[in-house]
């Protein structure tokens, strides 16, 4: 499956022509000096149809999933949702709907909680 | 039967792009009774008006239908129309073919089935229609102004000049406004109490104009040309007939730390206050909940020093009881409490304020006599950080309203300026969206701010405000830049949204006044009646309408005062004759009527009724035919069929319908 805007705005839940551009999420982000790009950005690119460079990206796992910039949103975009949406899109490339756990490890960064995970988890237990 | 004309209009491309008028014109031709069927491209027109003048002459026409738009555009010009050439107005029928047809509708066949249809029950209806004759209600030439900021003082003063009664009722102790606790306005930075004071001066001195302040209008009934109100003036426990405005009994009051609403609660006030020195009227106002005799039964000191007498604690609501023929709806906004804005820090720092909070801070009638103080430190701040859009433009209906404020951008380049011209030192930072500068000399003066005093404007909105170390800590985004900018802030002011008066939507209710969803009164048509809301009789002005300035605010009053000029000139307005009327002898006397009717129109008699040869006296309904609007509740509630409404009674209703069907 490609992952193109329509996957990820599906996935997300989120529709991100409600974005005005006010830039509260990334005023709001406390891991934005960590990553590439940044919430605001995520939203634009989304909408845009730019989503390759996100899925390599490291700030894909900078995200720290506090959802300050969902809760604090003032047009209910929730710029989040498209982070951890193009974050679980990654993950699903391999054609299964789970994290393969010898995979795990490799995906760690030691300076970070393991969002990938903690997310991932927090989206299946239910 | 009747002779009937049909005349069908293109409105241009409107209507005959979708619909084929010609077929339309054909069909309905053929229908019973229908001597003539025309179609032209602009009916409305001087031409196609003239069109249908001599088809009435030359074909002796007892009846018109007319398929075009919605009967709210043109009835008025069509039943003017066949009016000129004699006919009864109310023999004129219209069949909407562009709203509920050419407008909604794509297919080219099944629009001009449907038009013909329309058009179809139209002539079924007109069939059953029989002349109406409208009859003269006297006007109550005196208007009632709801509110006595700059919006109805200024309809009210300008309703006054043309020689008719006003009555202003005013919620709070003095008319004012908000305009009053402004320090400056925009863009001529005039001094707003200088330019406000005179004009309340003014009203108060005016012969024509009566204030009610401290007052709120409890009922209504009625309608236009002749309203019957109910004000409440509530206690004030001061005579006001009595009391000079000397303030001795404000000075001695020993309950003196109560929050002073018109600084914004930023200092205290007495129990016993006038609000301001220039109050209209200049009359002191007892706060029962703070004083101390309301209390405990002791004190008494404002009685003991008040030489005039005039303090009164037994003091009672009174009501006042008066007509009016027309009613201006100027009930003003607040700004809202930015306290579901946690991250804003509002609840937590006293050195967070609102932008009205912060004009009392610069005025030279506020707490500091315009000395500008952090509020924790009391020292002056080094820097300033003004966050727009707080509360406004958002989705989060429980905290946000969707809509743009309109005046923040304006003020706030207002605020950074006065800041500046004081103290240059100090350092302004605007956080923005947009800055939106509409206006005359709007932008030119945003442009100042950054231009001649160096404001810092960045496009951006702040994430937070967190408590630093004798100093707040701003976190924000420089979206040109794509940074996030961390920076220290003595004060933070927010541009919290504005929105309609609470009072508004009590009233709104009471006089059948139609209300947005965020509870702005609506106005009859968004372009061509401004001024007026949908109700008969009641008009707009101010904030209470949308967001807007003071320029548009007085020209708004301006405009509403010029419509009730207008009806109050008339002696007597001629009364819709499509109103209800009960069958005594089908009246079952159940009241169901009475119940759903919105004006309080009917009423119920003893009256003698002859029924299949038996006399007897029956509790009947009766309609009051002057307060009657037509709205047709009652008649589609009575059980037994004796309501009935003229020009829409229930068997040409049925006509319709059957031509529909067929």
């Amino acid at each position: 499956m490609a992952i193109d805007r329509e996957t990820i705005v599906q996935i997300s839940g989120s529709n991100p022509r409600l974005c005005m551009k006010c830039g509260k999420c990334s005023g709001t982000c406390p891991a934005y000096d960590k990553m590439e790009y940044h919430p605001h950005q995520f939203v634009d690119m989304v909408d845009r149809g730019d989503v390759e460079p996100l899925l390599h990206s490291q700030s894909l796992y900078l995200c720290l999933s506090c959802m300050a910039c969902v809760e604090r949103c003032p047009r209910n975009v929730a710029p989040g949702k498209f982070i951890e949406a193009v974050r679980l899109a990654v993950v699903r490339q391999q054609n299964m709907d789970h994290l393969i756990p010898e995979e795990i490890p490799g995906m760690l960064n030691e300076d970070l909680p393991q969002q990938a995970i903690v997310t991932a988890f927090r989206k299946y237990k239910k | 039967m009747q002779r009937i004309g049909v005349f069908v209009c293109w409105c241009g491309s409107n209507i005959a792009a979708t619909v084929d008028v010609k077929a339309v014109a054909e069909a309905l031709g053929k229908q019973p009774g229908v001597v003539v069927s025309k179609d032209y491209q602009y009916m409305c027109s001087a031409s196609g008006q003239n069109l249908i003048r001599e088809a009435i002459r030359d074909s002796r026409l007892d009846a018109v239908v007319i398929c075009a738009c919605s009967p709210h555009m043109h009835e008025a010009t069509f039943r003017k129309c066949v009016s000129a050439e004699g006919m009864n107005p109310y023999m004129l029928e219209i069949a909407n073919i562009r709203e509920q047809d050419s407008w909604v509708h794509k297919d080219r066949k099944a629009a001009t089935e449907k038009a013909i249809s329309l058009g179809t029950a139209a002539i079924a209806k007109v069939q059953l229609n029989a002349p109406l004759f409208e009859s003269p209600n006297p006007v109550t030439k005196r208007a009632l102004v709801i509110g006595g900021g700059i919006a109805g003082m200024q309809t009210a003063l300008d309703i006054a000049e043309a020689g008719f009664k006003v009555d202003i009722v005013e919620q709070k102790p003095t008319i004012g406004g908000k305009m009053a606790q402004l320090d400056k306005t925009f863009p001529t930075l005039d001094c707003s109490s200088c330019i406000v004071t005179p004009k309340m001066v003014d009203v108060g001195a005016n012969e024509n104009i009566t204030i009610y302040s401290y007052s709120e209008v409890e009922k209504v009934s009625g309608f236009i040309g002749s309203f019957h109100a109910t004000i409440k003036q509530k206690p004030r426990y001061v005579d006001a007939t009595k009391c000079t405005g000397c303030g001795l009994c404000t000075t001695k009051c020993p309950s003196k730390r109560n929050l002073n609403e018109f600084n914004m609660n930023l200092n205290m006030r007495p129990a016993i206050y006038i609000p301001f020195a220039q109050a209209v009227p200049l009359v002191a106002t007892l706060d029962p909940t703070a004083c101390i005799h309301f209390k405990t039964g002791k004190c008494g000191l404002c009685q003991k020093v008040c030489e005039a007498g005039a303090i009164d604690y037994d003091q009672q609501p009174t009501y006042i009881e008066q007509d009016y023929g027309a009613i201006v709806l100027a009930t003003g906004y607040n700004q809202i409490k930015p306290t579901k804005f946690d991250e804003y820090l509002y609840n937590n720092s006293p050195d967070v304020v609102t932008s009205l909070e912060f004009e009392r801070m610069m005025s030279a009638s506020g707490p500091t006599a315009g000395d500008l103080r952090v509020p924790s430190t009391g020292k002056r701040p080094r820097n300033i950080v003004f966050i727009q859009c707080v509360g406004s433009r958002g989705k989060d209906t429980c905290r946000e309203k969707p809509y743009c404020s309109k005046v923040c951008c304006m003020y706030t380049a207002k605020h950074t300026i006065l800041v500046k011209d004081h103290w240059p030192e100090v350092d302004c930072t605007v956080f923005y969206i947009d800055v939106r500068t509409p206006g005359k000399n709007f932008d030119e003066f945003y442009r100042r701010a950054v231009e001649e005093y160096g404001v810092h404007y960045i496009k951006g909105m702040v994430g937070k405000v967190e408590q630093g170390d004798g100093c707040l800590k701003v976190q924000a985004s420089d979206l040109l830049n794509n940074r996030q900018i961390h920076m220290n802030a003595d004060l933070v002011v927010l541009a919290a949204a504005v929105e309609p008066d609470p009072s508004a939507r009590h009233l709104g209710t009471m006089l059948t006044a139609s209300m947005d969803t965020n509870d702005f009164f609506s106005e009859a048509h968004a372009k061509l009646r401004p001024v007026e809301s949908p109700t008969a009789g009641i008009y707009l002005a101010g904030m209470c309408q949308g967001p807007k300035d003071i320029p548009e605010t007085v020209a708004q009053a301006s405009a509403a005062a010029s419509k009730v000029i207008g009806l109050l000139s008339k002696d007597h307005l001629m009364s819709n004759p499509c109103i209800a009327h009960s069958d005594p002898t089908l009246c079952n006397g159940c009241s169901q009527c009475t119940n759903v009717c919105a004006y309080g129109a009917i009423s119920y008699q003893d009256q003698m009724v002859v029924y299949k040869g038996v006399r007897e006296t029956r509790r009947v309904a009766v309609v009051n035919e002057a307060v009657c609007q037509g709205c047709g509740a009652c008649t589609v509630t009575c059980p037994s069929g004796a309501m009935d409404l003229r020009g829409f009674a229930n068997n040409q209703i049925m006509a319709e319908v059957d031509a529909i069907c067929n």
